[in-house]
């Protein structure tokens, strides 16, 4: 087991490294806006921009540049300096980090409890009215947009524009948790509310078809004849049913800690999300590559966490 | 078109006479090996073992009879079988069909030469495809070699087949799941009979179907080769429909020979205790035999990954002595009509003890 | 039959399922009885009801949709009649059952010992190391080799053999007085299938429990029944206790299963005689009686004439379904036995009539 998490560990560097490579290659090769004319301000002079693309480092061939961001990163744990905010690129992730991380964790806990939650009850009671009031809606859930979704929430809820109720605070109104827990709290009730409704939606029709197939397993019918109660019964489909949940759980979180775009924008969260937007709008090279490789740190660690999860869900599957 | 099916597809080249043995063996299997490797890794598959299903297989099938191939689980009788057909390749060892080497044949040889070995399966369910006619999958060997041209043509043929086995004929553009379990297994039985094959090998033929079910196609198995001069090797595990269908029987444990001779000697006197002990723990139909035999061997069968040393059967064995575990017996005569791979080999008196239950053998 | 009490007496029941193509009459009116200690066997092909009569005892096929009627009486109670919860009291507790493939019976996330205990936690209040001893205890009883350390094994890693006693010990936790064992080997090689019958008959002897045993394998049924129900179309045609079944079968539906198979006690050569055309739809069931249409000594009126299980005139525990006369059957049984076929047989009972009479699809497949 060890052995196996120190090779995908290995694997996980590789990787990486090659992420941060296609970025580079992609953002030279194809064309885009001069960065150093952006810093320049209005009306710039050649010899401004010229003395900003050296101060940059962008008058030398792009593997120099490259070697010299790879040095740094590897040497230093350095991510380099924003072209446009002109601070380190680490600093400004680090900052945004927390709040995309309560975003998705929250989010995470809501979904998977709803879906996991909605899914049993339909399986079980399945052909219901209930089963099928549930799955309709979850239907609906899926096919809303993010975007319309979190306007509508805002629209109805927001504590400023709400035409229902005044109840949750509107866009913009985050703090970090360490300010005020209970404002971070409220703050986040909406955003979190809106992210996970389609994953809860997805996550309850998947489990719902998995568990009714579980439920025809003979090793069910094995332990209802064993007396077992139907709540035991229906535990040993769950345990039987949630392996996929598992997987596609880890694969989304690490997804979405990349960064939400959509909802960041709507709730006007400083995320991570918002960050890697604003950075390619401004062809901030540093902030990009930070940003991406962000993203593709908490896929790759996403993926090693369920695939090591699935060792201890299922007996049968053996790491070496 | 004569009333025998795909009679007309003799344009197949003739072989110089003098190259194929009149008599003897159609099929020659010598020291056949088959190991599936097993891989770990993600991305670099190392080879850290084999699962040994055949290891080191020799025997011939001869022309016109029924061999039997009856073993346990993991035994290698399926792999054999595939063996023979070149559905798998060999790790070592040859193939020889009609007199000539196939262990390496490939392309249009390869192909010419399965028109005359033909294969039908344990599960009469998945082997035909659902979206297609019961004609077309009949008439698919023929589209396959590029025989019985026309669409008329084609399809008298197929009835011919569909006659042969007992199916009604009219029946020709019916799809598989109006079939019973029976009849698709008829079904099968036609497409493989299609070309007129020298060989025809029953993998489990009647194991999935209802017991009122097998006996028909157990019967029709025995009147087609009777018919057309077929040669049949038949796998199973059950001794009894072993018994009942073939000439010659071969008893494999854990990807070995460990006997083979005629049934009626095997049957009467197993010399080698696995034998005995198959044979003994066979159900018998008759309740005032039944309560008085069992001599157990204990355990399940070793993993074919790992199997023990030497003779194979020792762990298991009752009769087990010291040499049984250093030194490997070979398939060896042991005066009673069978070979038997054993260093013990049953006496009467212990095939006696076993209360092995066997018929008496009417005269020919 | 015997003065004994019956532990189950199973009473015209009856179970029906709808679905789109119509009722499924998956059993239709059966009657049987098991004694303290004995064992019944219940033989029939898919499709006979047998398996489906055996999940209804235990409850098991009410939430598939069933409908059900008739009576299943264990002693005393009925338990067509009881509540959920009261059955759910009795099953694994003293009606237990093992099923055919122990591999997809055994739960694969969950270690032997943890599916053990909770049996046995189901109806005993035990603390859960009470339960884990009994779980090594009843590995022992079986025969598991060292249990002490198998206990915490997943069933992935026991042999086909070692699953099916898990399986067993399962349901022996709570000391049932009953065991229903469907198909209990038929997965199994054949070296381990006399194990698990051997284990079988050991521990019905040691638990004194009576054992239903569900199987098409003919050899099983000789070996461990002492009764015998012969099941075909949701109905029973024949029952009688062991000896006589085999020895003078009664119904053509069991001549056909016993000729129709190889055997290593009759000659090599002797030609099967295979049961002709197909088991009969559920649905769209036959008239009169349900083997008629395969039945190659049917007369006019086993089209018409629906034939109850009776006894036998001079062997009262011997009960059949059907309309030729007595002697007849048993001139017709007397050829059989000895080779013939159901046209010689019918030649040589005096009979020559009938085979003439013969479907024609019935005459094809011989």
């Amino acid at each position: 087991m060890i052995r196996y998490i120190i090779r995908r560990l290995l694997w996980a560097v590789v990787m990486l490294w090659v992420v941060s490579f296609v970025t580079f290659v992609v953002f030279y090769l194809l064309p885009t806006a001069e960065p150093a004319a952006l810093r320049a301000g209005k009306n710039p002079t050649p010899a401004l921009i010229a003395s900003i693309r050296h101060s940059l480092g962008l008058d030398k061939p792009w593997y120099q540049q490259y070697l010299h961001y790879m040095e740094r990163l590897f040497l230093h744990f350095d991510f380099g300096y924003s072209y446009h905010y002109n601070i380190a690129v680490k600093q400004q992730i680090f900052e945004r980090l927390p709040a995309t991380i309560s975003l998705v964790l929250g989010a995470a806990v809501i979904w998977i409890a709803v879906g996991v939650g909605v899914g049993v009850i339909s399986a079980v009671r399945r052909g219901t009215l209930l089963d099928r009031a549930t799955m309709g809606a979850a239907l609906v859930a899926i096919s809303a947009p993010v975007y319309w979704l979190g306007l509508l929430a805002l629209f109805l809820f927001a504590s400023d524009i709400g035409k229902v109720a005044h109840i949750f605070p509107g866009a913009g109104s985050y703090v970090p948790l360490s300010e005020d827990p209970v404002k971070w709290f409220t703050s986040l009730i909406l955003p979190w509310l809106v992210l996970a409704a389609s994953f809860a939606a997805i996550y309850a029709r998947l489990l719902r078809a998995n568990l009714i197939e579980v439920l025809s397993e003979d090793y069910i019918r094995t332990a209802r004849a064993k007396g077992l109660s139907e709540r035991r019964v229906t535990r040993h489909g769950l345990r039987g049913a949630i392996t996929p949940i598992v997987s596609a759980a880890g694969v989304d979180i690490g997804v979405a800690l990349g960064g939400v775009i959509l909802v960041e924008t709507v709730f006007n969260i400083p995320g991570v999300g918002r960050l890697a937007y604003e950075s390619i709008i401004n062809a901030d090279l540093p902030m990009i590559q930070g940003t991406v490789l962000v993203g593709a740190f908490f896929i790759v660690f996403a993926n090693l966490t369920v695939d090591i999860l699935y060792a201890f869900i299922d007996p049968r599957v053996r790491y070496t | 078109m004569s009333s025998s099916p795909g009679a007309s597809t003799g344009e197949r080249a003739a072989a110089p006479a003098g190259e194929r043995p009149p008599v003897g063996a159609l099929v020659e299997v010598v020291d056949l090996v088959k190991h599936f490797p097993i891989t770990r890794g993600v991305i670099l598959q190392r080879r850290i073992g084999a699962v040994r299903a055949v290891d080191g297989v020799s025997f011939e099938v001869r022309r016109g009879e029924t061999l039997g191939i009856v073993g346990e689980t993991g035994c290698g009788k399926s792999t054999t079988a595939k063996l023979i057909m070149r559905l798998l390749d060999p790790t070592s060892g040859q193939v020889r069909f009609d007199g000539r080497d196939i262990t390496r044949l490939k392309g249009a040889p390869l192909k010419a030469m399965r028109r005359d070995m033909q294969m039908i399966f344990q599960d009469p369910y998945s082997s035909l495809n659902p979206r297609k006619t019961v004609g077309s999958i009949i008439g698919d060997p023929f589209a396959i070699h590029g025989l019985e041209r026309g669409r008329a043509q084609r399809k008298r043929a197929v009835q011919a087949l569909m006659e042969t086995v007992g199916l009604n004929p009219e029946h020709y553009n019916r799809y598989p799941h109006e079939f019973s379990g029976g009849q698709r297994q008829r079904i099968g039985v036609a497409r493989a009979l299609a070309l007129r094959p020298k060989l025809l090998i029953a993998d489990e033929p009647v194991s999935a179907l209802d017991v009122s079910i097998q006996a028909q196609v157990l019967n029709l198995l025995r009147d087609l080769q009777a018919r057309f001069g077929l040669t049949l090797v038949f796998i199973a595990h059950d001794l009894s429909v072993v018994r009942h269908m073939c000439d010659r029987v071969a008893v494999m444990y854990l990807g070995k020979i460990v006997e083979i001779g005629p049934s009626d000697a095997l049957y009467r006197f197993p010399r080698h205790p696995y034998t005995g002990a198959l044979l003994s723990a066979v159900p018998v139909a008759d309740p005032a035999r039944a309560r008085e035999r069992r001599a157990l061997v204990s355990g399940d069968v070793p993993s074919p990954a790992n199997p023990p040393p030497a003779c194979r059967f020792h762990t298991r064995c009752p009769k087990v002595r010291e040499r049984c575990r250093t030194d490997e017996p070979a398939l060896a005569p042991k005066g009673s009509g069978t070979e038997a791979a054993c260093h013990f080999p049953l006496t009467e008196q212990e095939v006696a003890r076993m209360h092995v239950v066997t018929g008496p053998v009417r005269p020919a | 039959m015997s003065a004994t009490e019956p532990l189950l007496r199973v009473e015209d029941l009856c179970v029906r399922f709808s679905t789109e193509d119509g009722v499924v009459h998956a059993v239709d009116g059966v009657t049987f009885q098991v004694l303290p200690g004995r064992t019944l066997g219940i033989v029939g092909e898919s499709g006979s009801g047998k398996t489906v009569s055996a999940l209804t005892v235990l409850g098991l096929t009410r939430r598939m949709g069933a409908q059900i009627s008739g009576r299943i009486l264990f002693e005393g109670r009925d338990l067509v009649a009881l509540g959920e919860d009261r059955l759910r009291a009795i099953r694994g507790n003293e009606i237990a059952m093992i099923f055919q493939d122990p591999l997809s019976s055994l739960h694969p996330f969950y270690s032997v010992g943890h599916q053990l205990i909770e049996a046995v936690r189901a109806h005993r209040p035990v603390s859960r190391a009470q339960a884990r001893a009994r779980a090594v205890e009843l590995l022992q009883l079986v025969g598991m080799p060292d249990p002490q350390r198998r206990v915490d094994e997943y069933p992935h890693e026991f042999s086909g053999g070692m699953r099916q006693r898990a399986m067993i010990a399962m349901a022996l936790a709570n000391e049932p007085r009953l065991l229903i064992a469907d198909e209990p080997t038929t997965a199994l090689d054949v070296t381990v299938q006399a194990q698990i019958l051997a284990l079988l008959e050991t521990l019905q002897r040691e638990l004194s429990m009576s054992i239903v045993i569900i199987t098409h394998d003919l050899g099983v049924v000789a070996e461990m029944a002492h009764d015998v129900a012969v099941m075909y179309g949701g109905r029973i045609v024949e029952t009688a206790p062991v000896a006589p079944l085999f020895a003078a079968p009664q119904h053509p539906y069991s001549w056909g299963l016993l000729r129709s198979i190889p055997r290593l006690d009759t000659p090599r050569e002797e030609q099967l005689v295979p049961i002709p055309g197909t088991p009969p739809s559920l649905i769209a069931r036959p008239s009169g009686c349900h083997f008629h249409p395969r039945c190659p000594y049917a007369g006019p009126e086993c089209s018409r004439i629906d034939p109850r299980l009776q006894p036998l005139p001079d062997e009262p525990e011997h009960y059949v379904a059907c309309l030729l006369e007595p002697q007849l059957r048993s001139r017709l049984w007397g050829a059989l036995r000895d080779g013939a076929t159901p046209e010689q047989a019918l030649r040589r009972a005096g009979e020559p009539a009938r085979a003439v009479e013969l479907p024609p699809r019935a005459r094809e497949h011989r």
